[in-house]
């Protein structure tokens, strides 16, 4: 059965986008020119100034970039980097591959989940810090390693993650808790 | 006179605290009234030693290291930055750099400017023998590249190990237009970190490896596909092809060349991967840059064929495209008289996990592992007896100590029933649960796998059941030939590398898991 474009028009139109969102998508669909090739760069560049894709910004970047919803979620959905919920203040992303493994990461990671409360791929109650699972951060002669937002972190130890944490924490007392 | 003192940039030098050092070095030294300039190079890949500080005296680099920024003021205070401490003189002393054993020994080609110079430095370059590839290239014309490159025996340094001359040629001779060189920057298998150090500490070398395949195969676009976890590389990378541009390497009318033959234009992008580990596959990475899923394609067509946009495509790892300078500068003769057999030329060697020493040993082919562990890794970290080797990724196998006095070489490594891959080597210590690892491998396979093949998308999470009911016992003998059974399908069914190279970890690390068991049990009958 062939459905018509009014098929299409039928469907409720979504409500307005907040406007950092809406900025936030104008802005990244600027540097793709309009070339769908550049989806996931597109994507990158929301996640980028929003710390997260918000499911909204589908339709407007989909429309945009001449997509269907499907072919935006598709990407979105496929790669680990992009999420779709709000993260934490920071990001802690902590290597699990095997060089860290071999030197000892077990212990790091344990002492990480159990000072943060929470399983590694999650984010803290004050909001402070994400954890996130990688593998391979190409800091391999100094693992166990972790990446702290762009910092890279070598030779980790509990009490190095001790620090992070109070890092992460310090910077939300800063900025007031959320 | 000002005085040059090094402090790497490194992202394991950034990881051990090398901005630190940095700042310390420039603000102790201002507070003695010292006329000292602190420059970032790469790093020479000795990570035992970083952060590694170098004193440049009457023009020899004298090393410090591990510095911390509380062992600057101190290090000033002995004059260091006026007379050359030698070790014994200072704890932290270990002589003239090149001098140092684990960096002597070692063949540097493609790493030959590594720790030498700022990195985001084109005059730097240029005075340490920069583009003096691409200048033979531009002199002799397309045929000459190919034909050098062939002639080095140069192979795909980033697991495949396809001749790079023939994959040249086969994109030269291939109708259609525009055509494209991809170097491929997503290094996402653990224990290897080349490709990263080569865009933080030489980035230069892969611009120019880049124009001279361009040039020889007549390609007027380059991708960097670089992964994102990999932010300094990203950014010096990135401010590299800018200076490049800026200084005409790239664009139209390279290098001013007036020339007999066509080299029209060609320029370099950017694009950062999204945390997927498939994306290293080739034609993986190609749908990513075309801003699609990662999902693998069937081969043929293969990508020097329909590529990018399909059309012809050189996809080469980035250790490939930057050893191709030196080779076009010396020779393919030069860099073909390194090495063993098919394995010609030298392999940047990361060393990796539990180990003493870790870091990149460029050498040539034909060194054994246990050289490497043994005389440039220094053993465990922990001090205890080695128990297991992973040659080559998360699907490579992992090696006994009995197993480590095979050659590195292509074809000795499969032999022996392993992989070389990119050259990454991890270390675990006699403490290692191989089952546990062997578990990994497929949950790994199954947590990466793009899902495009049945094998490897329903295979690896099969398989970790599998190796679960075997290690806690479960009608073992049934569930140990269905392990096989799988792996043989994995194997022989998979599109891709991810699932058809996943056998080699799990079958290898079951075996010693197996003959560990049997050796204990046997123990205890006795």
């Amino acid at each position: 059965m062939r459905r018509g474009r009014s098929g299409r028009a039928a469907e409720p139109d979504a409500p307005p986008l907040p406007p950092e969102q809406a900025d936030a998508v104008a802005a990244a669909l600027a540097v793709a020119g309009g070339d769908a090739t550049r989806l996931l760069v597109v994507l990158q560049e929301v996640q980028h100034r929003l710390g997260h894709v918000p499911p909204a910004v589908v339709r407007p970047i989909a429309r945009g970039l001449g997509l269907s919803r499907a072919e935006v979620h598709g990407v979105l959905s496929f790669y680990h980097d992009l999420r779709t919920e709000p993260g934490g203040r920071h990001t802690l992303r902590v290597c699990q591959a095997e060089s860290c493994q071999a030197a000892g990461g077990a212990a790091v990671w344990q002492h990480l989940e159990a000072a943060t409360g929470s399983t590694i791929g999650s984010t803290t109650d004050d909001g402070s810090l994400t954890t996130e699972v990688v593998y391979c951060l190409g800091l391999c002669a100094a693992s166990p390693a972790a990446l702290f937002d762009e910092r890279p972190v070598g030779r980790l130890t509990p009490a190095s993650i001790d620090r992070l944490l109070a890092t992460a924490r310090e910077s939300v007392d800063a900025g007031g808790a959320r | 006179m000002t005085v040059r003192i090094c402090v790497p940039c490194d992202a394991i030098a950034l990881s051990l605290g090398a901005d630190e050092v940095a700042v310390a070095v420039t603000a102790e030294a201002a507070a003695r009234g010292l006329d000292v300039e602190v420059v970032r190079t790469g790093s020479r890949g000795m990570f035992a030693w970083e952060p590694l500080v170098e004193v440049e005296l009457d023009g020899v680099r004298h090393g410090y290291g591990p510095v911390t920024s509380d062992d600057v003021g101190a290090l000033l205070d002995a004059g260091f930055a006026t007379t050359p401490l030698m070790p014994g003189e200072h704890p932290l002393a270990l002589g003239p750099v090149e001098a140092m054993p684990d960096l002597a020994g070692q063949t540097r080609l493609t790493f030959e400017r590594h720790g030498v110079v700022d990195p985001r430095s084109l005059d730097d370059y240029l005075a340490h023998g920069g583009y003096e590839g691409l200048h033979a290239a531009l002199a002799e014309g397309p045929e000459h590249v190919l034909a050098e490159v062939a002639a080095s025996g140069l192979r795909g340094r980033g697991g495949a190990a396809f001749p790079a001359g023939i994959k040249w040629r086969t994109v030269a001779d291939a109708p259609g237009t525009p055509k494209y060189v991809v170097a491929n920057a997503d290094e996402g298998d653990s224990g290897t970190f080349a490709d990263r150090m080569v865009m933080e500490g030489d980035p230069f070398s892969l611009i120019e490896g880049m124009t001279i395949a361009a040039l020889g195969v007549g390609a007027t676009h380059g991708v960097v596909f670089i992964r994102s976890e990999y932010p300094q590389a990203i950014a010096t990378m990135t401010a590299a092809i800018d200076t490049a541009r800026a200084a005409g390497w790239l664009g139209t009318g390279i290098a001013g060349s007036d020339l007999a033959f066509d080299l029209p234009s060609f320029d370099i992008e950017v694009r950062v991967g999204a945390g997927a580990y498939i994306c290293g596959e080739e034609t993986s990475m190609l749908e990513c840059i075309e801003g699609k899923r990662g999902l693998v394609r069937a081969k043929p067509p293969l990508p020097a064929i329909e590529g990018l946009y399909g059309k012809p495509t050189v996809v080469n790892n980035v250790l490939t495209l930057a050893s191709v300078p030196w080779i076009l500068a010396h020779g393919g003769a030069a860099y073909a008289a390194h090495g063993v057999g098919r394995s010609l030329g030298t392999l940047p060697v990361q060393l990796a996990g539990n180990i003493a020493r870790g870091g990149l040993v460029e050498v040539p082919f034909g060194i054994t592992l246990r050289e490497l562990v043994e005389r440039f890794g220094g053993g465990t970290r922990s001090g205890r007896p080695i128990g297991a080797v992973q040659v080559g990724g998360p699907l490579g196998a992992y090696f006994e100590d009995a197993q480590l006095d095979v050659a590195l070489d292509y074809e000795a490594i499969a032999a022996a029933g392993g992989l070389l891959g990119h050259g990454g080597v991890v270390v675990f210590d006699d403490t290692v649960d191989l089952a546990a690892q062997a578990r990994f491998a497929m949950a790994f396979c199954a947590a990466e796998s793009c899902g495009k093949c049945t094998p490897c998308r329903v295979g690896s999470t099969r398989g970790v059941e599998l190796i679960d009911r075997i290690v806690a016992g479960d009608r073992d003998d049934r569930m140990r030939s269905q392990l096989d059974e799988l792996c043989e399908v994995l194997e022989h069914g998979s599109l891709c590398a991810l699932g058809g190279l996943t056998p080699y970890p799990v079958r290898s690390a079951m075996r010693l898991w197996e003959q560990r068991q049997s050796g204990s049990t046997g123990e205890v009958r006795s």
